[in-house]
Formats: C-alpha cells, sequence, structure tokens
C-alpha cells in the first residue's frame, strides 16, 4: 500500500476496519472524537455494527455483549470517558473474554481539558478496574506505530483472551503524518468454543464474571495470571536509539518518547552518549531490558507527561543499580525538546550518584514552578 | 536538518488546510512531515495554527519552541510568533489584517496584502494560498511546482475545478514576495 497522510484518530479507525472490527460501539469524546467518526462513516457502508451509545457506560457493556459472541469489537474514547467504562471492563476482564479498547488521553484528573497527556499510565497499567487482571497496554509514538499496534491489539486479545488497550495521547490522535495502513482483511468470523452464540445442537454454555466460590474465583484468577505470565514472556515489545555506547539513558513512551528522540539527537550532536529506551508495550513493561541497560548506564532519566508513573516502574526494574532522574511536563503540557536537552546536558556534566531520594521529589525541586 | 513553519490565523481562513497543502508536498516528495493543530475551542472561531515540520530524516518532536517560519494571517498570530522565530527565520504576515509594522530586524519578513490579491482573483477564500505561496517563494522547503502537483493529486473530485484559482494564488503569493526582494536590492 502507499503511503497516505493520516490523522492519528483516522488511522486508528481505519486500521481497525481492516484488522476486521466487527462491531463498534463508542460515545464522542475530544480528543478522539474523529475516530468515532470514520466508524461512523465506514462500518455501515461496509455492513457492520457501529453504535453511538448514550454515553460510555452503555457503549461498554455493549462491547461486552458483543465480544461474548465471539465477535472482534472495540470501543474508544479518552481519558473521562475512559473512567466511566471501568466497571463494564472489570467485568469483561472477568468474564475473560477478548476486547479492544483505544484510550486517546487528556489532561486530568476530573474533566481536565483536551490537551495531550499521559495521566492515565497508572490508570490503564494497573487495569483500572476492579479485582485482579492484568490488560495488555501499547503506546504507540508515531501514526504508523497507532496503525500497527491497532492491528496487534486484535491479535494478542484473542490470542489471550484478554484486555488489549492502545493507549495513545491527544497528540497521536491529532497529529497527521505519512503512514501506510494494512491490506483490508475479510472479517473472520469466529466462533471460538466458548463464544455464547446459540446453543441450537450443542451444549449450553455459560460467560459470566460471577464465582460465588472464593475457591472458584481462585482459580480463575490464577487462570488469568497464567495467561498474563505468557504474555510478560513473550510479548514485550520496545525500541531502542543510540543505546549501543550510551553512558546515559533516557526512557519515554508515546509523545514523550519521541520528543525525546529529538532530544537525545541533539544531546548526540553535542556529543553527550546517551541512548533512548522508548518502551512500546508498557504492560508488560520491558524491565528486563531496563535492568540490564543499569549494569552500564551512569544514569538512567524518565520522561513523562505525567507526575512519574512509569518512573516508579522503572525505579522497581532498575532496583537501585543506576540512579535516576526524572522529567515531566503535566496536565496537557507537551514538554518541548529543547527542555529534555537542558536535563540531558544537567546529567551529564554532573551524573547523578546518589541513589537515595526519590527522582520525582528532586523534579519537583527543579522545576520550582509553584510560589 | 528539519524545517519547522507555523501557520496561523483566524478560525476559516484555511489555515489548517494550508499546512495539509504544505504536508501531502511533502510526503509526495518522500520527505518525513509531521502536521499537528491547535485542537482546542480555537475550532469554533478565534485563533487557530498547526505546525508543519518537513525533514530528510525521521521527526521527533512535532513541536518546537522556536520555528524556522511562521505565516501569520491576524495580528495576534503575529504577536504570537514573532518573538519566537529563530534568529534569521522567514516571516509571512498578512498586510491586509494588520495593521503595525514587524518589530524585529534579523528575519526575512514579509508583509503581504494577501485579502487585496484575493480580491483581485476574484475568490476571498484564496487568502491561505497567496500566504503559502509567498512562504515558499522565500523558504527553499519545497518548490511551488510540487505543491501544485499535491494539490491536483490530493484535492477531492468537487473541488478539482478550484486549481487554475489555487495555482495563480500561489504565484501571485510568490511573485509578490520575491518583488519585495529585488525592490530591496
Amino acid at each position: 500500500m502507499a503511503k497516505e497522510l493520516l490523522k492519528g484518530n483516522v488511522a486508528i479507525a481505519e486500521a481497525a476496519v481492516r484488522a476486521g472490527v466487527e462491531a463498534y460501539f463508542g460515545y464522542p469524546i475530544t480528543p478522539q472524537t474523529e475516530l468515532l467518526e470514520h466508524m461512523a462513516k465506514r462500518m455501515p457502508e461496509l455492513d457492520r455494527v457501529f453504535v453511538q451509545a448514550e454515553s460510555e457506560v452503555a457503549a461498554i457493556n455493549m462491547v461486552y455483549g458483543a465480544a461474548c459472541t465471539g465477535a472482534r469489537v472495540m470501543t474508544t474514547s479518552s481519558s473521562p470517558g475512559v473512567s466511566l467504562m471501568m466497571e463494564g471492563i472489570s467485568y469483561i476482564a472477568g468474564t475473560e473474554i477478548p476486547m479492544v479498547m483505544v484510550d486517546v488521553m487528556r489532561g486530568g484528573p476530573g474533566l481536565g481539558n483536551i490537551a495531550p497527556s499521559q495521566g492515565d499510565y497508572n490508570q490503564m497499567v494497573r487495569g483500572g478496574g476492579h479485582g485482579d487482571y492484568f490488560p495488555i497496554v501499547l503506546a504507540p509514538a508515531s501514526v504508523q506505530e497507532a496503525i500497527d499496534l491497532t492491528v496487534l491489539a486484535f491479535e494478542l486479545a484473542e490470542k489471550y483472551r484478554t484486555i488489549a488497550v492502545v493507549l495513545a495521547d491527544g497528540s497521536i490522535g491529532q497529529m497527521m503524518e505519512p503512514a501506510e495502513l494494512p491490506e483490508m482483511q475479510e472479517v473472520d468470523r469466529q466462533t471460538p468454543d466458548w463464544a455464547t452464540n446459540g446453543a441450537k445442537g450443542r451444549e449450553k454454555r455459560l460467560l459470566s464474571s460471577i464465582y460465588l466460590q472464593p475457591e472458584d474465583e481462585e482459580k480463575t484468577n490464577l487462570r488469568m495470571l497464567k495467561r498474563w505470565m505468557e504474555i510478560e514472556a513473550n510479548e514485550v515489545r520496545f525500541n531502542e536509539y543510540f543505546v549501543d555506547d550510551a553512558e546515559f539513558l533516557v526512557i519515554g513512551f508515546g509523545t514523550a518518547g519521541r520528543v525525546a528522540y529529538s532530544a537525545v539527537r541533539a544531546a548526540r550532536a553535542e556529543g553527550i552518549k546517551v541512548g533512548l529506551l522508548r518502551p512500546i508495550t508498557l504492560n508488560p513493561l520491558p524491565s528486563e531490558r531496563m535492568a540490564d541497560l543499569a549494569e552500564k548506564a551512569k544514569a538512567f532519566l524518565v520522561v513523562e507527561m505525567n507526575t512519574g508513573q512509569m518512573l516508579d516502574d522503572v525505579r522497581l526494574a532498575v532496583s537501585g543499580k543506576a540512579p535516576i532522574e526524572f522529567y515531566g511536563r503535566l496536565g496537557g503540557v507537551v514538554p518541548f525538546p529543547d527542555e529534555i536537552l537542558e536535563q540531558i546536558r544537567i546529567m551529564a556534566q554532573q551524573p547523578p550518584t546518589d541513589t537515595n531520594g526519590h527522582a520525582r521529589q528532586r523534579w519537583f525541586e527543579r522545576m520550582a514552578v509553584l510560589d | 536538518m528539519q524545517t519547522e513553519i507555523v501557520i496561523s490565523g483566524f478560525g476559516g481562513q484555511g489555515v489548517l488546510f494550508a499546512g495539509q497543502v504544505l504536508s501531502y508536498a511533502a510526503m509526495d516528495s518522500d520527505k518525513h512531515v509531521t502536521w499537528i493543530p491547535s485542537y482546542g475551542p480555537e475550532m469554533r472561531g478565534g485563533t487557530a495554527n498547526c505546525t508543519v515540520i518537513v525533514s530528510e530524516e525521521e521527526i521527533g518532536s512535532p513541536l518546537v519552541m522556536n520555528p524556522k517560519a511562521a505565516v501569520v494571517m491576524n495580528l495576534p498570530s503575529l504577536d504570537k510568533y514573532e518573538p519566537l522565530l529563530v534568529p534569521d527565520g522567514v516571516l509571512i504576515a498578512n498586510a491586509s489584517l494588520i495593521d503595525r509594522e514587524i518589530k524585529r530586524t534579523d528575519l526575512d519578513a514579509v508583509m503581504i496584502p494577501a485579502n487585496e490579491i484575493a480580491e483581485e482573483i476574484g475568490e476571498k477564500r484564496l487568502v491561505n494560498m497567496i500566504m503559502l505561496g509567498a512562504l515558499l517563494a522565500k523558504l527553499p522547503v519545497l518548490p511551488v511546482e510540487d505543491v501544485k502537483l499535491s494539490l491536483q493529486n490530493h484535492l477531492p473530485e468537487r473541488h478539482q475545478h478550484t486549481l487554475p484559482l489555487n495555482y495563480e494564488a500561489l504565484h501571485k503569493g510568490a511573485e509578490f514576495a520575491l518583488q519585495g526582494e529585488t525592490a530591496k536590492v
């Protein structure tokens, strides 16, 4: 396929269409509305299901119902809308059925604003809803990657009977870049052996997230955990830039990761031996790779568009083997490369040695923007 | 090397579209390109802008603190972006709607009466293409001919009849920008 100039939201929608999504349920919210708009146009013309529900709560429960039939289904929203969906997401997780969700994050908490943010890292990576479950979380940093990860999300969700989340932000959703869409796949109407799609001529099946006997729930949780451990073993994905001889390592995902790429390239031009690790899977996070890199790196710099939510996971992965600094912008503010470059310079000029204290605290003091 | 261009004005002046035209041309020339709009309440009136980055290599941040060029279609946009341009940056300002001089002296600046030129051509909505033409004359990021070809390739069928007027607008804009240059010499 030839490259097209595509807006992230539209690209994700069309990628899902071409991946053979059979049913879409959603409710409009900025900055992902173009995604729903594209679905509203495309799904009916392909004789597939599009429903603009009366609310996010309704949309996620429609997804739940449709997913139980074995259909390839998805929903998309942005931060406040995703919060509304959390009960349904937990039920879907507990019922062990596949579902793809896209969260185009915006500034928060609360109603916040419509600017790009990464404030929902903890919400999505930890699952968001109640109970013991682990969603796969994929973080695109470009329009092309948003396409590729949307297609991958369906494959992984169905392979592992789990929730797969594409966690983008407003910048990815609104940006246009040349990108290549996949070929149109035929809808592959699956009838998995768990699907509740009409019991005529066969034994009835039951899909539910109710396990009144704690022992049964425990068994279910263990079954889900086993699948998660397979995911952890097989599905970690990340990109690296200039890592081979790097003395310093920047870690950032999504938009923060690509802004950091600009900064790292500029720092390299100044002769600073710095590399970038950009996690693509936030869950599972490339923790082992971080630990390996910590053996030789003088220091890490974690860059996020939040208060350091992934930072805590990087600290766990690195386990004190290398000092970690942090730089974040919040509330919908996107850092410029110059800001990150300055942090890299500081790190290179005076490599941090103190592994005591918390990087978030030191960053907060450096920022010193509050009266 | 990358070139960053901000295009800014009132909603309805074709700011976002002008950026997209540039982006299509960059893509068609096998360059890397990003286009990112302001997407706030501006869509419902007020100021709108987009940033286009054209590069020979992979683009990191789609936004920069100090762009190489700015196309400003109204006064608030001039006030915002004039101070932010890099030294020796390119500034194309719409003289029809801006009643002050450009303050910086280190810029390659053109004050172009884009609304009047559009009226001469007979289509008020061509202001964005006139200013884009002026930009391309001053900034060697893409040849005007490439932009014309991309317009032809990507404009939907129902708008194809507007191509001659769009071409004229690009040329008039470029012509005006270069005239100013000759006058200076």
